[in-house]
């Protein structure tokens, strides 16, 4: 309409005017995460590097392939999720979603016996275990974030129930599976990156990529979408929608990482609240990055130190978590509970 | 025009709208009053789609608001809520940039600036530009969460309690500039309003609800009766008039 534009009122007060420099640009954030993520992924490829290299190196790849993969995965599930959401404490695995998926894994192997699900191999159970993963989770959960106007209190309250009632049933189904099949599920469970098997880190890293073009055709509505619903819909952007195509995608997400790794809670709150912090201007592709980078930093660099320094290493997550917790509260103690 | 007919909202067994029906006509400002919890905040609601009706329908330039595709709307008319709060960071200017979202879908032109400065200057926001909006006082973020709907540019604007937290100055040069927005440009604009005078010098027509029902709809000069107001509020209020204004007095 150009009669708006035309009605002649002084504009030069708006225009010409500088935006101040507030703290350090995204764009700032985003090269030094990544010189130094890349610096630190160049470390753990190449430090101690002697014996039977070609044997090596593409065991260390793998292993900081799927650092990086787990590290994209928590933190892309866990802004998305606290976009469509609205809240900045509740994440997917908080609300139960790696629970869920461990249930899953647990049901199959009762249902078709581990013996079965070995012969199958990784990629193909673990295909099978997404399908699930991403039907489940609709059921269970659209109807909590399509409706809109519920609290806080009650999602967290139903993440509870429910992470509680997929651990019990797995427990459950556990004791009454053949203990030879136990075996072989807690090596599932039991992941870590050292045992991370490549054609799984394949498929996944597909996985991964499909749903990544899902999220970045949708990532105007997303900044959109962190307005809040209401104001979302105001916009012209279909709420119910994007809320179930986010669901989609922290579904294969949190299928992917608990796969790789088992299961982490606290990690993706840990590197959400971080990214938000730096990121002074909102925008859904700078606080994925600058999330992402802080993941790989922190997985990789953790590993690093807890393998040269320490020289051991299956307490990186142990790590992880207890710090992960302790941000998990003071958020809660800050009072950003509505 | 807004076509509403036969609305209703149940909580429960509690109905707070209770079959509204009214017409809009195009072009001029319709003020909704009535005592707190009377359904004026649900009953907009509904009509911009932002909540689902359990019966009744709204169409606003004979579109259903129900099956019309959001895009479309949001081009058509704009909301502003009773209460608005950010989760995220963001400049006075980034928020009222979003308002245009709807007509560019994410890829912002150079004529959207325009309307960008245009809103911003219109509520009076020029030095609060690149301020975050979490920074902000009470008023100047209504005026900021207002100025992201104006450069929205709908045709048909419903506001709730836009006056919310503004100063006397603030709020006579809203009224004045939805007076223009109705005269100069056309645009039919719908607003939620407590201050009963305010409605009596600014809008052409009135509607008053209570208890989820709409109990009264007229010219200010109908609805601006002490027997009117007082079955609306429950409280004596004497008219007066004033330059050709009729002012309730209910101080005393
Ligand atoms: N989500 C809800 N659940 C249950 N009851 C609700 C809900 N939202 C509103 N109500 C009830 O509906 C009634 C009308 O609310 P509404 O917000 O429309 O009032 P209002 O006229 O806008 O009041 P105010 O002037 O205070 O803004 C109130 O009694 C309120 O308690
Ligand atoms: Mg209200």
């Amino acid at each position: 309409m150009k009669a708006v534009v035309s009605t002649g009122l002084p504009t030069a007060l708006t225009q010409h005017q500088r935006r101040p420099i507030k703290g350090v640009p995204p764009k700032t954030w985003i090269i030094v995460l990544a010189v130094l993520a890349a610096a630190l992924v160049a470390v753990f490829m190449l430090i101690d590097l002697r014996g039977n290299i070609g044997y090596i190196l593409p065991r260390r790849a793998i292993k900081v392939g799927s650092m990086i993969l787990v590290a994209y995965a928590v933190g892309v599930s866990t802004v998305l999720f606290q976009t469509v959401t609205s809240n900045r404490i509740l994440t997917p695995s908080i609300m139960g979603f790696d629970a869920l998926y461990m249930l899953i894994q647990t049901g199959l192997t009762f249902a078709i016996g581990g013996q079965a699900l070995l012969t199958m191999g990784a990629p193909a159970r673990f295909v099978i275990e997404v399908a699930l993963m991403v039907a489940f989770s609709f059921l269970l959960y659209r109807w909590l974030f399509t409706g809109g106007g519920k609290s806080l209190h009650l999602m967290l309250l139903v993440g509870i129930v429910f992470g509680t009632m997929f651990r019990g049933i797995s427990s459950l189904l556990q004791r009454l599976i053949d203990p030879s099949e136990f075996i072989i599920l807690q090596d599932l469970f039991f992941a870590s990156f050292n045992n991370v098997d490549g054609l799984l880190l394949l498929v996944s890293a597909l996985a991964v990529a499909a749903v990544s073009v899902l999220a970045w055709r949708m990532r105007h509505q997303l900044d959109v979408l962190s307005l809040g619903r209401e104001t979302a819909m105001n916009l012209g952007v279909d709420h119910k929608r994007s809320v179930i195509s986010v669901l989609i995608i922290c579904s294969v997400l949190v299928a992917v990482s608990t796969a790789l790794v088992g299961p982490i809670t606290f990690f993706g709150l840990l590197v959400a609240s971080l990214a938000y912090q730096l990121c002074s201007h909102f925008r859904h592709t700078s606080v994925l990055a600058i999330a992402v980078l802080l993941g790989i930093i922190a997985l990789v660099g953790g590993q690093l130190v807890l393998e040269q320094v320490f020289a051991f290493d299956t307490a990186l997550s142990i790590v992880i978590e207890f710090v992960g917790g302790i941000v998990f509260i003071a958020l809660l103690l800050k009072g950003k509970v509505k | 025009m807004i076509h509403v007919s036969g609305v209703s909202k149940r909580y429960g067994t509690q109905t707070v709208v209770d079959d509204v029906s009214c017409y809009i006509k195009d072009g001029g400002i319709t003020s909704i009053i009535g005592p707190n919890g009377a359904g004026k905040s649900t009953l907009l609601s509904m009509m911009s789609r932002l909540l689902d009706m359990d019966a009744g329908s709204v169409t606003i330039d004979g579109l259903d608001v129900n099956d019309t595709p959001g895009r479309e709307l949001a081009r058509k008319m704009a909301i502003l809520r009773q209460d608005n709060q950010l989760t995220v960071r963001l400049t006075v200017r980034d928020l009222v940039g979003f308002g245009r979202f709807p007509h560019h879908g994410g890829r912002p032109r150079i004529e959207d600036k325009a309307y960008i400065d245009q809103a911003l200057d219109y509520l009076d926001l020029g030095a609060l530009a690149d301020k975050f909006v979490d920074e902000l006082s009470g008023g100047q973020r209504q005026r900021a969460f207002i100025a992201m709907v104006l450069a929205q540019d709908t045709d048909y604007l419903l506001l709730d309690e836009p006056l919310n937290n503004l100063d006397m100055k603030h709020a006579v040069e809203m009224m004045r500039l939805l007076r223009r927005l109705t005269d100069e440009l056309g645009k039919t604009v719908v607003l939620v309003i407590h201050d009963i005078n305010f409605a009596s010098c600014y809008s052409d027509n009135i509607v008053a609800m209570r208890e989820g029902r709409l109990v009264h709809q007229g010219a200010p000069a109908q609805i601006m009766q002490p027997e009117v107001l007082r079955d609306v509020y429950e409280i004596d209020i004497r008219i007066e008039e004033i330059e050709g204004n009729r002012i309730g007095v209910y101080f005393a």
